[in-house]
Parts: structure tokens; sequence; C-alpha cells
């Protein structure tokens, strides 16, 4: 099932995306309407952080398109802002916890030109409102696991976009900082912003999102969470394991054309 | 005056390299900096033998675009031919290198280099190149004015692309969601280093630049958490190792770049000794107040 | 050319001695380089080449003379103790690998240099010719150090024979080596051992700045010629033998040059040709690549026909090139050569720029066309695609769907008749 949205903030059109040449999502094709905070779910290996990458431009796409506001990204790169997985980068970096902030202002200041106390002030801001301010000298490394979360989502912040999206911001978190983030969210969806998140845990689903895109190597729903949140759906997502479109996969990426014959 | 002279040589070509080497420690590239400091030796003898002289200019573009071209060779072995890149950067330097040794060997007598220079430069010889002025009078080594130009440009360089470079070595991705080029600022990076290396070359040699590259920034890497601190660390040791090192080689009477490069290794050990011993307890301490101060917190 | 002919007959037994001992010691460097190479781990075949310099040089302040066994056990522990430092930086601080390599082997480097400058100024006559150890000189391995070092590189050679099997595991998989119960670490030891070994053997012929390469480039371009690990070590021993050979003759036709550099740049060339001409390499698979996308070219056309016919409803019918290309936009050239192609292989029969199917190429372009709605079809129906969405992607995967892949696709779909559009699908 599959609900497209009037004026969405995001179309993805048609999209095909590969890794050296075998497809990890076949023609996914949704958009999502304005002001809503949407969850990705699917199994391991179903091509959610790929999505994800291939919206913000990461990896190349096969075929497809993506629009965010009606436009091409990098018309619009300056509203949009990307938390990646948190492994991605080297924690022993010489960074603090408010330089990584800065960084979600670095677009706004401009090539080659030097921070400001103002962009400081808002870095700071950002800090506060994931409850960091105590923490802004500290190296990243010295960070647990729900902080150094924060810190990554306050550079998000900074960047003062209109359209977020983070991949699996939860993982490996503490409650406490999982709670203190969906609040957050909510806050600022109801601030008009648009959030999109990859997510892990089935039990927390309907409490969490307003709207639900499911994957499984191709696009199995997208909708409000009312509509799509259904047994069969689900069992969709999760259950069947698709040999066919594996299969046709491998052939693409090996290249077995030639020995068809 | 002497000693002077080189000491100050010695300290020029560090700190260059030194605050060209923390972006390369930083990225996890520093076999790219080994590979480069080899591969710009073709270049600098073709350069020699082009312009028949050891006019700078000509040596530091010639020389320069060749590391540059052996950054691009390895890109383009790992990216095209799937080669391993650890197996690409060992053959593409390693074969430039032997194709400037053979090329010295063959122009032995044209050209006014030897492996001996490849192998630890002539900082000894810095105070003899005089730069004359043409109403005669003398103003010191000439060697002196180039590596400071190069210092100024390579501050310059950090200075204005300081978050860039930052930004790019620590989360290239992010980089690129904001529209950050990191092919850019990569490549831009390796000119730098190129040119820097070249400039280097007649003092220390190819391979002791490695040292220089890589030496100062892991040991400040380790006395601190704080990326400008960090870079100020290397100027300080750069500065340090060249003064030892200097009084290391006048009482060994032994190569001046090896001994500067060998109290590089020195200095590495003592402050990796340092912090393994007594920081680490520091740490522990302040590990035990941080929980204490997450679990108010939370 | 008298040269060539006097050092190819080995009438001079100073030759043969030279050529042996080349040949033995990149032959054994070549093989024990391949599972550095498979391992990933090329740099450290640098930093160890490196890395030697000071125990060479300080065999020789503790010794005064040239003692070569002396030099080769310090050439050992150098080499040995930079593995270490390297292993100890990187485990105990936050130091990367990548540093504290480049970091120890350039450290030791400058500690050989040191001691080197210092013996030479040190005026003990017998120093002369240290500098030999760095960029190497093959005709000095005659005598005694032939001996030596020949020993070195058989030792070599049957050793990572000998453990040829459990070397590949902990090659291709660490820790499922460790789960068969394999002394892992003994053996990871045993080639660190074996790889320090390659290099000291290499210190006199090669030197010690360019004897990573002879490590690590035969393996290397070796890799582009076969997937099978054996042969892998076969060609890499071959293209080895090869570059020492090459030194060899050097050494002998120019005494004043290093022999080394010449060495590796001859193993560099094979390697380089080897990345772009080996069946593994660029050029191959770029020709490959070419000659698939004709097919598919040939493929498309077949359909083109299988499609007019089918509007038509006459499959018997000659058609033009401007037919065709009223029919679906493609470029004239193109279109021309591909029914010539098809032409010679019997599918169609071409003359006077009008062609019509044979009776082979009636069945090859139903099957084509079967395949594109039978891959439509089950776009539509188990990944949700929307009908007007399918076409692109069925286009590319008609080329792909191997007979096995069909009969799953008959099958989940029911032996379908249509395709989401409507259209018949041919059996």
């Amino acid at each position: 099932m599959i609900i497209q949205s009037e004026n969405p903030v995001l179309e993805v059109h048609d999209l095909t995306v590969s890794y050296s040449s075998k497809p990890a999502l076949w023609g996914v094709d949704f958009s999502l309407p304005e002001g809503s905070i949407t969850g990705i779910i699917g199994p391991n290996g179903s091509g959610k952080s790929t999505l994800l990458k291939s919206i913000m431009g990461l990896i190349p796409l096969s075929s497809g398109y993506v629009k965010i506001f009606g436009k091409d990204l990098d018309k619009v790169r300056s509203r949009v802002s990307y938390v990646p997985q948190r492994e991605s980068v080297d924690w022993d970096f010489p960074v603090s916890a408010l330089d990584v902030v800065l960084m979600g202002r670095y677009a706004k200041i401009g090539m080659l030109r030097s921070i400001r106390s103002s962009d400081r002030k808002i870095a700071m801001e950002c800090l506060e409102k994931v409850g960091m301010t105590d923490f802004a000298k500290r190296q990243i490394s010295q960070l647990s696991g729900g902080q150094q979360q924060r810190v990554f989502i306050a550079r998000a912040l900074a960047q003062e976009a209109d359209f977020y999206l983070m991949d699996e911001p939860f993982a490996g978190v503490d409650a406490a900082t999982e709670e203190a983030i969906i609040t957050l969210l909510r806050e600022m969806v109801n601030a008009k912003k648009n959030v999109i998140v990859v997510h892990h845990d089935l039990d927390t689903i309907t409490e969490y999102f307003d709207w639900l895109v499911m994957l499984n190597m191709r696009l199995v729903a997208s909708g409000p969470m009312k509509q799509v949140y259904i047994p069969e759906l689900l069992k969709k997502t999760y259950g069947t394991r698709l040999s066919v479109l594996a299969e046709a996969g491998d052939l693409l990426a090996k290249d077995k054309f030639s020995e068809k014959k | 005056m002497i000693a002077l002279w080189i000491i100050l040589t010695g300290a020029l070509v560090a700190i260059s390299c030194g605050l060209l080497g923390s972006f390369l420690v930083l990225r996890k590239m520093s076999m790219v900096g080994d590979a480069i400091s080899h591969a710009v030796l073709p270049g600098i003898v073709i350069a020699f033998l082009w312009s028949g002289s050891r006019d700078t200019l000509p040596m530091l573009l010639g020389a320069g675009a060749t590391g540059l071209l052996a950054t691009f060779f390895i890109e383009y072995l790992h990216r095209k031919a799937r080669l391993q890149t650890d197996a690409a950067i060992g053959i593409v330097f390693t074969f430039m290198f032997a194709v400037g040794i053979i090329l010295i060997s063959t122009f032995a007598g044209k050209i006014d280099l030897d492996q001996d220079c490849v192998l630890y430069g002539e900082l000894a010889y810095v105070p003899i190149n005089l730069w004359i002025l043409p109403d005669g009078t003398s103003i010191g080594p000439k060697p002196v004015y180039i590596l400071s130009v190069v210092l100024l440009l390579v501050v310059l360089f950090i200075y204005v692309g300081y978050k860039e470079l930052k930004l790019t070595s620590f989360d290239p991705s992010f980089a690129a969601t904001i529209g950050i080029s990191t092919a850019l600022w990569h490549y831009l990076l390796m000119a730098a280093v190129s040119f820097t290396t070249v400039s280097a070359f007649e003092s220390v040699g190819a391979i002791l630049v490695i040292t220089f590259l890589i030496g100062p920034p892991a040991a400040a890497y380790l006395l601190t958490e704080d990326l400008k601190k960090m870079l100020f660390i290397t100027v300080g040791i750069g500065i340090l190792v060249s003064f030892t090192g200097y009084w290391l080689a006048y009482w060994l009477n032994a190569s001046i770049a090896g001994c500067m490069a060998l109290m590089t290794g020195v200095v590495f050990a003592l402050v990796f000794v340092y912090t393994q011993f007594v920081l680490k307890n520091k740490r522990l301490k302040l590990a035990a107040r941080n929980t204490l101060l997450s679990q108010k917190i939370e | 050319m008298d040269n060539f002919v006097n050092f190819f007959s080995f009438n001079d037994p100073n030759v043969r001695y030279v050529v042996l001992g080349s040949i033995l010691l990149s032959v054994s460097a070549a093989i024990v380089g391949s599972f550095i190479v498979l391992k990933k781990k090329s740099l450290v075949g640098d930093a160890v080449s490196h890395s030697v310099l000071p125990g060479i040089c300080a065999a020789f302040l503790f010794a005064g003379t040239k003692n070569t066994s002396l030099m080769l056990v310090g050439a050992f522990i150098s080499g040995w103790l930079s593995l270490v430092a390297i292993d100890y930086i990187t485990a105990k601080s936050k130091i990367k690998k990548d540093a504290a390599i480049g970091l120890v082997l350039s450290v030791f480097f400058a500690l050989g240099i040191v001691l080197m400058t210092y013996i030479q100024q040190s005026g003990n006559a017998a120093q002369s010719g240290m500098d030999r150890f760095i960029f190497g000189k093959a005709a000095t391995l005659i005598g005694s150090d032939l001996i030596t070092f020949s020993v070195i590189a058989v030792v070599l050679i049957a050793v990572t024979l000998a453990f040829f099997k459990e070397f590949t595991i902990i090659a291709f998989d660490e820790h499922y080596a460790e789960v068969l119960g394999l002394p892992v670490r003994k053996l990871d030891l045993l080639l660190t051992s074996l790889t320090v070994l390659a290099v000291v053997s290499g210190i006199t012929a090669v030197g010690v700045v360019l004897m990573a390469a002879m490590l690590i480039t035969p393996a290397a371009a070796a890799r582009y010629w076969t997937h099978n690990i054996r042969r892998m070590v076969l060609f890499a021993a071959i293209f080895g033998a090869v570059s020492g050979l090459a030194g060899a003759y050097i050494s002998y036709i120019a005494p004043a040059m290093p022999t080394g550099p010449w060495m590796v740049v001859v193993s560099s060339l094979i390697a380089f040709f080897s990345f772009f001409f080996a069946p593994l390499g660029v050029v191959p698979k770029t020709l490959k690549r070419n000659k698939n996308s004709r097919t598919m070219m040939d493929e498309n056309i077949l359909k083109l026909f299988y499609q007019i016919s089918e509007r038509d409803e006459n499959f018997k019918m000659k058609r033009t090139v401007e037919e065709l290309l009223a029919f679906k936009k493609m470029q004239p050239t193109q279109l021309k050569s591909g029914m010539k192609r098809l032409n010679r292989q019997g599918l169609l029969d071409y003359s006077n720029q009008q062609a019509q199917l044979t009776e082979t190429g009636l069945l090859k372009a139903k099957k084509i066309v079967r395949l594109h709605r039978l891959w439509e079809l089950y776009l539509t129906n188990y990944m949700e695609i929307a009908p007007d969405h399918v076409h692109d992607n069925a286009e590319e995967m008609e080329h792909y769907i191997t007979p096995e892949l069909e009969k799953q696709l008959e099958k989940y779909l029911d032996n379908p008749e249509t395709d989401p559009h409507g259209t018949m699908i041919p059996k």
C-alpha cells in the first residue's frame, strides 16, 4: 500500500540504488507529507540506511530521482540536515562536543571564513536543547553513547534546517536519551519541521511516528501510521524472503550475462 | 652563526611538514605522505635535467606535480583496477623512487645530485648556499628564505581552510551533505604536501621527510585533545628536534637531518611513555568523575 | 649485444652465481609477499625493509668489519623490533596503524642513517661499500655470501610452501582459522618472521629501501592473472624471477648502477601491464562489458522486430530500417551494424536495408519479450511497483534472467498469460 501525498516535502521517484552493481533498493517510489515525523522500518539489509544516503546524494542513483521541497538537493542543501549512524566517525579525533556542533554552522558561515560569535551562541543553545551544556568542552571520545548521539543531534539542530534525516538515532543510547530525543523531535515537528528517522524497534513505532515507510529491498508500504501499521504489511516487510529478487541482484552484480548462453 | 642557520632550516622544514602532517595523521593517510615523499624524486631529477640548475621554481612545479600525479595514480589503480589501497601505495611509490634513483645514476655526471642527498639531504651545506644581492652583499642562506616562504604559504593554507580541513578530516560524509567538496580538499592537501616535500628535499632528503610529516603530529596527538593545541604542540616539537638533533649530530659527527629525525623518534618515545604511565592515571580519575557527573545529570 | 650474448650464455661462473642468487631471493620474496598482499599488509613490508638498516649498521659497528652473517642477524633483529614497536604503539595508544607504520619506519631508517654516516666518517677502512645495502648491488652475490643468501631463500620457500594451507586460511579468514583450532598467533608470528627474513635476504642485491617492492609488486601483479591462489603464487614467483634476472643483467652490463631500482622497475612494469592487460585487468573487463552491451543491443533489436510484428500481427514481414526507427528511437548506425551482426548469426535475413526474423530469430525474440513481461509482472505483483514504473527495470533484467530464474518466476506468477499492461506474454 503506497499512499502518495499532495505537495510533498520529499518525493522519491522510482529510485534504484546499487552497491557495486548489485541493487540494494529496487524502484522505490513514495512521497511524504509536510510537518510529519516519519519512521523508516525494515529488517537488516533491507536498504534503510541506503535510502537515506541516496536521498542525501551520498551514493549515486542507478535510476530515478529525489526532490526535496519540490527541488533538487543542491538547491535546498541548506534546508536539509543529516545525522549519520554514530559508528561512522573517528572518536579519537581532537574535537570537543562544541566543535562538533559548530560544524553544523559551517555551511551558513561559508567557505574560508572563520567562526563568528553568533555561531558559537547558536551552537551553545543547541547543546542546551539536548541537555549537553556541561559537556561542551569535553573531547567526544569521553562522552557516553547517548551523549555522543545528543551532540550529533545538536549539530543537526545548529544547521537550522527544515528537513532532518536521522539514521538510527536511538541505536545504543540509554532510555533517558531516547526519551529526550523523541521529545525534541516532537517539538521540532510542532514547529513545522520535518523529520525522517530510520528505526529499529517495533515496540515504539506507533508511539513515535505519524507516517511509516516500510522497506525490504523494495518499498512495501508508505502511508499514515494507522493505515499501514497492520499485520499483513508487517509480515510482508519482515516475513517473506525474496529469493527471486536476491537472485536477480546477484545476476546483475556478477554480470553472468555472457555465461547465460 | 652556521649552527643557527642549520637549526633554523631544520625547524622550518619540521614545522611546515608537521602542520600538514597533522592532517595526514588525522585522516589516517600517513602512508600517502610516505608515498608522496618518495614519489617526488623522479620529478626533482627531471626538473634538474630540464632546467640544468637548482632553480627553485621549476623544481617546485615539476616535482610537486609528480607527487600529485602519484596520488592520482594510486587513486586510479584503486578505483579502476580495483587494486587494494595498501598495495597501490606500495607499488606506485617504490616504482617512482626506483625510477628516480636510476635517473640519478644515469645522469650522475650531469646533475649535482647524488644518492646521499636523496637519503639524508645536505643540511650541512645550507649555510654555504648564500643569497648574494647584485651589489655583492650576502643576506644569508637561500634555502632559509625559500623555506620561510613555504612555511608562510602552509600557515596561510591552514589558516584559511582550517574549518574545511577539520571537517573533511573528521566527518567527510557530513561535509558532503552540507556541500563541501571532500575531493577538492583532499587534493589541495595532497598538493600542499607535495610542494612542501619538494622544498624540504634538498635539506633533509626524500625519506627523512616522512619523520617530520608524521613524528611531531603523532606525538602532539597523544598530548592533546584539541586540534588547535595539537598544531601548536607540533610546531614546538619541530623546533625542539631541530635544536637537539643538531647538537646530537655535532657530537656524533653524523648526518644532521638523520639526527633530527632520530630526535623526533626520541621525543615521540618520551611522549608515548609519559602518556602511558602518567596521563593514564589522571584519565582514570577523570573518567570516574565523569560517570558521577553524568549520573547526576541524567 | 655482445654483453647480452655473454650474459645469457651463462659461461662466466660469476654470472651464473649472481643470476642464481638474484633469482632465488626474488622468488622467495615474491612467494612470501603473496601472503602479505592477501593479508592486506603491504605497507608492513615497507616498514620492515626500511627498518633493517640500523641493524646492519649496528652489526658493523660491533664487528668492525662487514661480516655478512652478523649483519643478517642484526638486520633480522631490527626488522623484528620495528614490527613489535608498530604493534605496541597501535595497541597501547590512539595512534592509528598508518601513522605508527610511517613513524616507526622513518625513525628506524633515521637511526640507520645516523649510524651509517657515523661509520663513514669513523675512518674505518672496511666501511667502504656500506651504502650498497641501501640500493643494492647484485654483483656482490658471490662466494660465501651467495651460499648464505641462497640458504635463506631456500628455507623461506620451503617453509612457506610447507605452511601453504595454513597461511591461506589465516590470510582469508583469521577468525575461522581460530575456530578450526589453528594456532593463529603462532602462524602469524611465523609469517612475520618469514617477511623479515625475506627482506633480510634482499639487502645486498636489492637494498633495504626498495626491498618492499620485491615482496609485494610481483604478488599484486599475479593477482590479476588468476583467482586460484596456488597459481597466483606461481605467477608471483615467475614475475619475481624475471625481475631478479633483470637485476643481475643490469649489474653485469653497468657495474656502476645500483641493481635494486632496476629490479623494482622491471617488476613494476610487469605489474602495470598486469593491472591493465591480464585476464582480470582493466582492458579485458572493458572489452567484456562492451561485448555485453553489443549483445544487449542485438537482443533489443530482435525485440523491436517482435513488437512491430505483434502490432501488425504479422511475424513474417520484411521491415525497413526507417520503419524500425519510426517505431523506436535509436542510433541508425547502431541499428544497422546490429542488424548485420544478427544476420551473421542467422537470426535475421538482412539485405538492402530490409530484414525479417528467421525461425531461430523469432524464437529468440519471443524469449526476450517473454522475460521482459514476466519481470514486469513480478515487479508489479510482488514488489508493489506501479505498472507504469516497471518498464525501465525490465529493459535491463530481460538480458540477465537465466532459465532457472525464469522457471522460478513462472512458478511464483503461476504461468501467467498477460503482463501488467494487459499484453500477451509469448510462450
